[in-house]
C-alpha cells in the first residue's frame, strides 16, 4: 500500500514539473511581396503564441485587423476584398515543434527548430513546415522563422487586374519573444 | 487477490497520467486570448467619402490625400441635338484630407455658377461591436459656398449675399458587409434669396445608402426631401440619385442619374430644378484617387 502511494506521489510529481508553457501576446509577423509593379509591405505586432515543453505543442492566433500597411487603402482592400476580416477575423496555426527533447531550456543557446502543422487562414486549412531557431537568453525564448505563403492555397481570389502586383508566393517572418507562463 | 488489485489500479494510474501528459489537441490559448478587451470598428461602410452627391459616413483616412472630379451633364431629354446631355457639362474639381481619423477637411470648386465650396467633417460616435458596443455612426458636417457669378444688381453686402452655409447631421449604420444606410438632417443657410416666398433657412431631410453587389462593385442611392414652403416656385423639393460605384485599384469610379445639377449641398438641394417625372434625369460620374500624403505614426 505505501509502495503503491508513493508510486502515485511520484508520477504526480513528473507530470507538474514537465508541464511548462512558453507564452507571449505580442509576436510580430511581416509579410513581404515584391513585383516589377509594386512592393506589398504589412506588420503585425500582436500575435498570440503558446508552446508546450514536454509535448512539443505549439499554437499561434493573429488577428488579421492588427495587420498594419503603410498606406490606409491598402490595408482596406486587404481586409475587405482579400482576407474578407469581417467573416475570417483570425488566421491560427496550431503543430508540434519535432524533437524538443533535444532542447535544454534552462540554457542558454541557439536550436534550429522544425515545426509540423496546420495552418488555418481565410476559412482554409493546409498542412505547414516552417523551419526556424529558437535563441535561448536569459529565460526568454526567441522564436525566428521565415516561411512562404501562397495566397492562392487560402482560397484568396486575386482579380486578373491587379494579378501583376502580388507576387505568387509572399514571403512571411516571424519573431516571436516567449516568456515563461507561470 | 490483493496485490493484483494493487497492481492493476496502479496500471490504471499510471495510464491516467500517461494520457494527460501526451495530450496534443488540448487548446492551449483558451481563455488566454484578450477578445473581451477587444473593440471592433466598422470600416468600409462605403467605397468613397461621396455616396453620389451627399457626404458619406466614410472618412479620408488620416494622412491620405483625395483628389476628387466630378461631372454632371445636361438632360437626357435635351435629345439628341444635345448628344442628350453630353454638350452641357458642368464639373467639380476638389481636395479632400483626413486631418485625424476623426476629421476631414475639403475644398472645391465648381464651374456650376462659378461656385467654391469648403467644409469640414467630424465624427462624433463611431459604430463598433465587441468591448464597446455602438450601433451608430455620428457626424457633424459643416460647409460653406461662395458662388462667384458677377450679379447685375448688387445688393448691400455684396460679397455676402453669394454665401451659403450647410450644416448636416449624418447618422448611419453599417448594418452588414454589403449594406451600409445614412439619414442626413441637413440646414442650408442662404445669406441671399431673391424674394420674401423663398427661406433663408432650408430645412429638408436625406437618405442615402449603399448595397454591395460584387467584391468590388456597389448599388448607391440617394434621396432628399426638402419641406415644403421654403423654395421658389422653380426648384423641386427633393433631389434623387440612383448610382453605381466600382472601385479599381487605387480609384473609385461612380456612375449616377441625378436631377440635380448642383455638386454642393447648397445647389443639389435648394436649386434642383429637374424633375424625374418629366424625364430631367442627367448622367454624372465622381472619380476619386486617394494619395498618401503624410505616414501617421499610428494607424489604427
Amino acid at each position: 500500500m505505501k509502495k503503491g502511494l508513493l508510486f502515485a506521489a511520484f508520477l504526480l510529481c513528473i507530470t507538474s514539473i514537465q508541464a511548462q508553457k512558453y507564452f507571449t501576446r505580442t509576436g510580430q509577423i511581416s509579410f513581404f511581396s515584391s513585383t516589377s509593379v509594386e512592393d506589398i509591405e504589412a506588420h503585425n505586432k500582436a500575435v498570440t503564441g503558446i508552446f508546450d515543453v514536454p509535448t512539443g505543442a505549439i499554437q499561434f492566433s493573429v488577428a488579421i485587423k492588427s495587420f498594419h500597411f503603410e498606406k490606409a487603402l491598402m490595408e482596406e482592400h486587404f481586409n475587405e476584398n482579400y482576407m474578407e476580416s469581417g467573416e475570417f477575423p483570425k488566421s491560427t496555426f496550431a503543430g508540434k515543434i519535432q524533437n524538443i527533447e533535444a532542447i535544454d531550456f534552462a540554457k542558454d543557446g541557439v536550436h534550429e527548430v522544425t515545426i509540423l502543422g496546420k495552418l488555418t487562414m481565410h476559412g482554409v486549412t493546409n498542412e505547414v513546415t516552417v523551419k526556424g531557431t529558437f535563441t535561448i537568453k536569459d529565460g526568454v525564448v526567441i522564436g525566428d522563422a521565415k516561411m512562404k505563403i501562397n495566397p492562392e492555397d487560402y482560397k484568396i481570389s486575386i482579380p486578373d487586374m491587379v494579378r501583376e502586383k502580388i507576387a505568387k508566393e509572399l514571403e512571411v517572418t516571424i519573431k516571436m519573444n516567449f516568456k515563461e507562463k507561470k | 487477490m490483493k496485490k493484483n488489485i494493487k497492481n492493476v489500479s496502479l496500471f490504471l494510474l499510471a495510464s491516467i497520467f500517461a494520457a494527460n501528459v501526451s495530450a496534443q489537441e488540448v487548446d492551449m490559448l483558451a481563455g488566454l486570448e484578450d477578445d473581451s478587451t477587444e473593440i471592433v470598428y466598422a470600416t468600409a461602410s462605403y467605397k468613397s467619402t461621396r455616396i453620389i452627391n451627399s457626404i458619406s459616413m466614410e472618412n479620408t483616412a488620416e494622412g491620405v490625400l483625395d483628389l476628387r472630379i466630378s461631372h454632371r451633364f445636361g438632360t437626357i431629354n435635351s435629345g439628341v441635338d444635345e448628344m442628350f446631355g453630353f454638350d452641357n457639362a458642368v464639373t467639380r474639381i476638389g481636395f479632400d484630407y483626413g486631418v485625424r481619423p476623426w476629421l476631414m477637411i475639403g475644398i472645391g470648386r465648381s464651374t456650376y455658377e462659378k461656385a467654391y465650396d469648403g467644409f469640414f467633417k467630424a465624427k462624433i460616435l463611431r459604430q463598433s461591436s465587441g468591448a464597446k458596443n455602438m450601433p451608430i455612426t455620428l457626424q457633424v458636417f459643416s460647409s460653406v459656398m461662395i458662388n462667384s457669378l458677377k450679379t447685375s444688381n448688387p445688393s448691400p453686402d455684396y460679397f455676402t449675399s453669394k454665401m451659403g452655409y450647410t450644416y448636416q447631421v449624418i447618422v448611419g449604420r453599417k448594418f452588414s458587409k454589403g449594406t451600409t444606410v445614412q439619414i442626413m438632417p441637413t440646414l442650408v443657410h442662404r445669406n441671399f434669396v431673391q424674394t420674401k416666398a423663398e427661406s433663408n433657412d432650408v430645412f429638408s431631410m436625406g437618405i442615402g445608402g449603399r448595397q454591395k453587389f460584387s467584391k468590388r462593385a456597389a448599388l448607391t442611392y440617394e434621396f432628399y426631401y426638402v419641406f415644403p414652403n421654403q423654395l421658389a416656385e422653380e426648384y423641386q423639393n427633393y433631389s434623387l440619385s440612383l448610382g453605381i460605384d466600382i472601385e479599381t485599384g487605387g480609384h473609385v469610379f461612380q456612375l449616377f442619374l441625378t436631377n440635380s445639377t448642383g455638386m454642393n449641398e447648397q445647389q443639389f438641394i435648394t436649386q434642383t430644378s429637374g424633375d424625374w417625372g418629366a424625364g430631367d434625369m442627367r448622367l454624372g460620374f465622381n472619380i476619386s484617387r486617394v494619395f498618401t500624403v503624410k505616414q501617421p505614426k499610428h494607424r489604427d
